[in-house]
């Protein structure tokens, strides 16, 4: 038997068989949609490139060469130069891992701390239930940017106070979304049979409410991510995210962005790896949705 | 009838405790600031029995609940505090700002319902047609670009290449303070006045940062009418309309985009408050002199009070929006 017959048959032997089928299948059905192919690709490709930043630069991204300003793109300088002299390509290269890397850890942070918030709070009921809503509503009544400025003047300008910033207004969506999974799923037959095993509150949270909420929970994530890119880079823009030389995109176009009459190479750069990235995952959030959520299509 | 009322008034009950939290959220943030808010007010210089004095004055050596109670109690009353860099009350200070941000995010949100309302619905009607594959693309583009580097693109080629727009800023120098202040919104002020060169000046200046900040709401609109359509068409009363032989044209307008109207106000007062963040970076590069430069400009100043009391201010707004957008559903689809 191939792989893929194993895969796709129709009466699985194992329950290994049985998940792996289901995303193989999933992933049968990503593929033909070739907006969604674009935008994984696109997604691997960037965070490849900012991995491989050390390797991929052909100059530091630090080192000044006055001689050298605001040179157009060239064949030693792929993107040109900016205003220090800096090679555009090599620091574009090397803001992606900041910028990539700081929406990757407002995600860490926030995926499982909202998932698990939502989860209990619509599990238990209850006052704690209403407690965390209202909390919710609070933080959802507020602009993310807006918030996340308030909250960063509150800390001091920098790469941290911004992850920490945009998590802190990132995570009541998540609460919500496992809340209203786990409402779907908590009086259903297959957790009263697990109750009635004697399986504790946290075993049942953990091992049999979370799951379900996982596949709404990667298309929210994937969805959300081009609105953090976009947060993350905002403030950087204004000035209070990661502070020069930082070679963070959001941090490039405010400074940059007294060139782009003349020299637009140095702003627009950067503006268009931020581009780029947001695109590709809303264009792959679109197509996870499809495949994963068919309901709300 | 009675179970809607009493929805209502759930709705609205739950707005006091909506912004009793946010006064909650601007507090805490006020307190642990690394400015420290004496220093603010009698500044690095002043001997210590000031300092101490400005303590007690302030209330800061009371215990935090208590200071949170002051800060109600201000707040109540419409007192903001006092900017630090204008040296105004911020509630005075936000007046003045507040009708340009309300233009140019009015401005933007009819720009965007005049343009995305249709192209969704045209998306819609020609399903998975090369129409609305390019509207789908079109729609995630503009959902992913940043708003400051259009802003910068735009000035770009319309201002410096092709000098249809005028430069940054709010109306030209010629124009400046020529027109009464009535209602604080250029256009319509100079309109009042009927002074028609001041007008096409204003209106020149609103139509560049406008359409700027149109694009990203157009993009969400037309996607949300787009979804919006395609579940009403699938219904079987169109099924039946089609059948009675009606034309395309009535059975897309009246019968399907008249039930698609209920959720899309929803979407539409949702989108107009989110005008308010894109507002804060658009008007950054427009020099548009709003809210959203007012707060940028006071937390690079580190000006606690204009800060806090303008993200008080947007809540406000946002919240009474989603509380408006809540009502005229409820308003407006007899179901609910």
């Amino acid at each position: 038997m191939t792989t893929r017959a194993w895969l796709l048959s129709d009466t699985p032997a194992s329950r290994r068989q049985a998940i792996w089928g289901r995303r193989y299948q999933g992933w049968l059905a990503l593929k033909r949609n070739p907006l969604a192919v674009a935008g994984l690709v696109i997604v691997l490709l960037m965070l490849a490139m900012a991995a491989a930043a050390p390797i991929l630069a052909t100059h530091d991204p630090g080192t000044q060469n006055l001689a050298n300003r605001l040179q157009p793109p060239s064949a030693e300088h792929w993107f040109g130069t900016d205003e220090l002299g800096r090679d555009v390509w090599s620091r574009v290269l090397f803001g992606g891992r900041l910028t990539l890397g700081m929406v990757v850890a407002v995600m860490a942070l926030v995926a499982p701390v909202g998932l698990i918030l939502g989860a209990v709070a619509g599990y238990a009921g209850g006052w704690l239930d209403r407690v965390l809503m209202r909390v919710t509503d609070v933080f959802l009544a507020f602009p993310r940017l807006i918030l996340a400025l308030a909250f960063v003047a509150a800390m001091k300008p920098g790469v941290e106070s911004a992850v920490i910033a945009i998590a802190l207004t990132a995570w009541p969506p998540y609460a919500r979304l496992a809340r209203a999974e786990t409402l779907l799923v908590r009086n259903a037959d297959y957790i009263a049979a697990v109750r009635l095993t004697g399986a504790s509150g946290a075993r049942i949270v953990l091992r049999h409410v979370l799951p379900m909420c996982l596949g709404s929970l990667v298309v929210r994530v994937t969805l959300d991510m081009s609105s953090i890119i976009l947060t993350a880079a905002g403030l950087g823009f204004l000035g209070l995210g990661a502070q020069p030389p930082l070679p963070e995109w959001g941090t490039m176009i405010a400074t940059g962005r007294r060139f782009i009459l003349e020299q637009w190479w140095v702003p627009l750069v950067p503006g268009v790896a931020i581009f780029l990235v947001s695109l590709a995952f809303n264009l792959l959030g679109d197509g996870l949705r499809d495949v994963l959520d068919p309901k709300q299509r | 009838m009675r179970a809607r009322a009493r929805a209502l008034a759930a709705t609205a009950a739950s707005i006091p405790v909506t912004l009793f939290g946010l006064t909650i959220v601007t507090f805490l943030i006020g307190r642990v600031v690394p400015i420290d808010p004496v220093l603010a007010v009698v500044g690095d210089r002043a001997p210590q029995d000031v300092v101490d004095r400005a303590r007690l004055e302030l209330g800061l050596d009371q215990p935090l609940v208590v200071q949170f109670w002051h800060y109600l109690g201000q707040i109540l009353s419409g007192d903001l505090g006092r900017s630090v860099m204008t040296a105004n009350p911020v509630t005075q200070d936000i007046a003045r700002y507040f009708p340009a941000t309300f233009e140019l995010a009015t401005a933007a949100i009819i720009l965007a319902v005049a343009i995305g309302v249709p192209l969704g619905v045209l998306a819609a009607t020609r399903q998975d047609s090369w129409v609305d594959q390019a509207v789908r693309l079109f729609c995630l583009a503009g959902h992913s670009v940043p708003v400051f580097v259009l802003a910068l693109l735009s000035l770009m080629v319309f201002y410096a290449t092709l000098h249809w727009a005028p430069g940054p800023g709010r109306q030209g120098i010629l124009f400046e303070d020529m027109v009464d202040v009535r209602t604080g919104l250029l256009t319509v002020d100079a309109a009042l006045a009927g002074d028609w060169p001041a007008f096409r000046d204003a209106l020149r200046h609103l139509a560049q940062p406008a359409c700027v900040l149109a694009l990203f709401s157009l993009a969400y609109i037309a996607r949300m009418t787009r979804a919006f359509m395609l579940a009403e068409l699938r219904q079987e009363y169109i099924t039946t309309a089609r059948a009675k032989g009606l034309s395309p044209l009535r059975i897309v307008w009246r019968h399907a985009f008249g039930n698609v109207l209920v959720p899309l106000v929803t979407v539409l007062f949702l989108t107009y408050a989110g005008l308010l963040e894109g507002a804060v970076l658009t008007e950054t590069i427009f020099a548009w002199p709003g809210l959203g430069q007012y707060l940028t400009v006071s937390l690079l100043n580190a000006d606690m009070n204009a800060v806090l009391g303008a993200t008080l201010v947007v809540g406000l707004i946002y919240v009474v929006l989603n509380l408006l957008a809540d009502f005229l559903y409820r308003v407006m689809d007899p179901r609910v």
